[in-house]
């Protein structure tokens, strides 16, 4: 690890613009994190614009910092109004809301903040330590290992994430589809145009990725599916006692761990390594009665766990260019705006950028903890705002935001098409997040595998003949075909159990 | 790292139930807010747009050339997203009927069609007038019609919100947007 290098991310941290970018990022996670609607793929995509205009580093940690910000943000909605802003706090809804109805709200907002504030620190550290290392593995990858690895990234994004798996699929490949719209870069070969001058360029990734998420959560939400306002218990003493801190401090560090290694996984991430730490706590527990009834624990692990996968979900982004999940996708297609193709060059190529981005997390969750202990009274007067006041401004900045890329009206219209399709894909229970993700890596899929078809003369048996390639796609096989085993096992067992979970599961594959 | 795994993983003897329990539960939660789904309706409709997309995809990147494995033409690389899509597509519409994933339209879909209809029309009236008479009216509507919000606070909000985004855009980030003061 170059140490200079990653001192000199220190120093660009602590400049005062860098600085205010990262605190504002910091606030715009925890704001969506409380107020229902908008979630942080959803926020990054609509302030990619943003990325035209300011210093790229400050950009870049801003954006990161919603993304880590609103794993705090959600624990408060979780605890207070049984509401999980995010996926990944819907395990704490159990415990934290039982300790708020036994008036200890501010014991367990107390001890999820701290036990977010070390699992992302761990994991910061973590990756300090280790992106260097996997980005100079890394450099030896051919354009076989790319493609490889960009499919492996597509389907573990599409079979772990939510929603149906055959569907996410389905809207992966559309992406992937919608990624050769435009000029083929290797013949010149205009596709899927239809004599349009402005489609010659291909699809902008900021425009598909403001309309599919934004316009289409925007709309998605005016169905007043978060018309009420609650109202939230009071919230004193966030102060956890000493006892308290005791109890929760082993389940802390277990989630850090739990986290940090299942948020490297594509798809993975947050929600996945949450459940596996309450699950494992619950395991070991003396007395798994208590879990659901205000078991310290089990607000502390997976609160835990989803900051330090949030953190770990960095590493295949910044290290082979990955993207791990829907808010690194949106990442992604931030750092290409600016010229810069994530990947293992990113630590030697642009060192200011790469430490830049990690020490921020240092500060940016130090800033958290801050806004979580000491300020979180201002957060919990948040949740009266109502979301109809709320939903035009996102609106504006949204089509004001898209015009402001290339000063094109036409920009607007293609992102009302996305927003379009991505409202109905909502209703119709397709998840627009594979398909994002599959457009934004779908030009590295292709150029990686035509590029690889050229090495190997025309025989693709050689991807799988290399070793890292072959390995990868070996994963992918396994990968893909795990569901069908498992579907296969399940059947097998259940016909040997009780009728009773025959019907649960049959009623589960519908 | 595999160690880590297997033990929040599948292989743990009593765990893989209170793993399942939980995703069950996590699913009962989140599926609380959601309305009611839409039927197999909704899904077959769902299967065969993909479908189209996918025929349609085919046939016009046939039309681009496939070229040879050796030679990969533009077309080939469409070409076989496109089967794929028309694959899955196939099977969803075969095995998807029963999905309880999508969700029914009711009354109040007529909002996003309002709220479309504002985007569009903000689009089209802002290189002709400007931003900022359209916005406070896309405010307005958004507030008093699709909100239900009263009538003095639409009209501060939407005052204030556009009057933050003229600061914000203007002299803040100095960017030309098409503005008429």
């Amino acid at each position: 690890m170059d140490f200079n290098a990653f001192l000199e991310g220190f120093s660009i941290v602590a400049q005062p613009e860098t600085l205010l970018y990262c605190l504002i990022g910091c606030l715009i996670g925890m704001l969506i994190g409380v107020l229902p609607g908008l979630g942080p793929a959803a926020t990054i995509a609509i302030l990619l614009p943003i990325t035209y205009s300011i210093d790229p580093v400050s950009a870049i940690i801003m954006l990161a910092g919603i993304y880590y910000g609103s794993q705090y943000g959600g624990t408060i909605t979780s605890v207070l109004l049984r509401l999980p802003g995010e996926a990944s706090s819907v395990v704490t809804v159990f415990d934290g809301f039982a300790l708020a109805r036994q008036g200890k709200a501010g014991t367990a907002l107390g001890i999820a903040a701290i036990g977010s504030f070390i699992g992302a620190t761990v994991s910061i550290l973590g990756l300090t330590l280790l992106a260097p290392l996997i980005a100079g593995f890394a450099l030896d990858f051919g354009p076989p290992e790319y493609a490889a690895l960009a499919l492996l990234g597509v389907l573990l994004v599409a079979t772990i994430g939510n929603g149906h798996m055959l569907k996410a699929l389905i809207a992966a490949a559309i992406g992937l589809l919608l990624a050769t719209v435009g000029r083929d870069s290797f013949s010149g070969a205009e596709r899927f145009t239809f004599g349009s001058l402005q489609l010659d360029g291909g699809i902008d990734f900021v425009v598909v990725a403001m309309g599919l998420f934004g316009v289409g959560e925007i709309l998605y939400n005016l169905e007043e599916r978060h018309g009420k306002t609650h109202v939230p218990a009071t919230v004193t003493n966030i102060w956890p006692s000493r006892s308290d801190l005791r109890q929760a401090t082993p389940a802390i560090g277990r989630g850090s761990l739990i986290g940090f290694v299942l948020g490297v996984l594509p798809g993975g991430g947050a929600v996945m390594s949450s459940l596996a730490a309450y699950a494992t706590e619950k395991r070991i527990a003396k007395d798994p009665s208590r879990f659901g009834r205000g078991a310290i624990e089990g607000v502390a692990s997976p609160e835990t766990a989803n900051n330090a996968a949030a953190t770990s979900s960095f590493i295949p982004l910044l290290t082979i260019g990955i993207p791990a999940n829907a808010s690194m996708a949106m990442l992604f297609g931030a750092l290409l705006i600016l010229g810069i193709t994530p990947g293992p060059q990113l630590v030697d190529e642009r060192p200011d950028l790469f430490w830049g981005v990690i020490n921020s997390m240092y500060i940016g969750n130090l800033i958290l903890l801050m806004l979580s202990i000491p300020m979180v009274g201002i957060f919990v007067r948040i949740l009266r705002v109502r979301p109809a006041i709320l939903a035009p401004i996102t609106a504006l900045i949204t089509i004001l935001g898209v015009y402001t890329i290339n000063n094109s009206v036409f920009d607007i219209f293609v992102m009302i098409v996305f927003g379009v399709i991505g409202y109905f894909m909502k209703k119709a229970g397709f998840e627009p997040g594979p398909m994002v993700l599959a457009f934004v890596l779908g030009s590295i899929v292709e150029a990686s595998t035509r590029r690889s078809l050229i090495i190997f003369d025309g025989d693709p048996t050689g991807f799988f003949t290399r070793p890292i390639s072959g390995t990868i796609l070996a994963a992918f096989v396994v990968v893909a075909l795990w569901p069908v085993v498992k579907a296969l096992l399940a059947r097998r067992a259940s016909a040997t159990t009780s009728p009773s979970t025959e019907s649960e599961h049959e009623e589960s594959l519908r | 790292m595999s160690d880590e795994r297997t033990t929040s993983g599948a292989s743990g003897a009593g765990e893989p139930d209170i793993l399942a329990e939980l995703e069950a539960e996590v699913a009962e939660t989140m599926a609380e807010e959601r309305p009611e789904p839409g039927g197999p309706g909704y899904q077959v409709v769902g299967a065969l747009v993909a479908l189209a997309v996918g025929l349609a995809g085919a046939a016009l990147a046939h039309g681009y050339g496939l070229g040879s494995l050796r030679r990969p033409g533009p077309g080939l690389w469409p070409f076989v997203v496109s089967v794929l899509v028309v694959v899955l597509s196939l099977v969803l519409l075969a095995i998807g009927r029963g999905l309880t994933d999508s969700e029914r339209f009711t009354r109040s879909s007529l909002l996003p069609i309002a709220g479309i209809a504002t985007f569009v029309g903000l689009g089209a009236a802002m290189p002709v007038i400007g931003f900022e008479i359209p916005s406070v009216l896309l405010c307005v509507v958004w507030l008093r019609f699709l909100g239900g919000e009263s009538w003095r606070s639409t009209i501060v909000v939407s005052l204030v919100t556009v009057a933050a985004f003229y600061a914000l855009f203007l002299y803040g980030l100095r960017i030309p947007l098409p503005h008429l003061f």
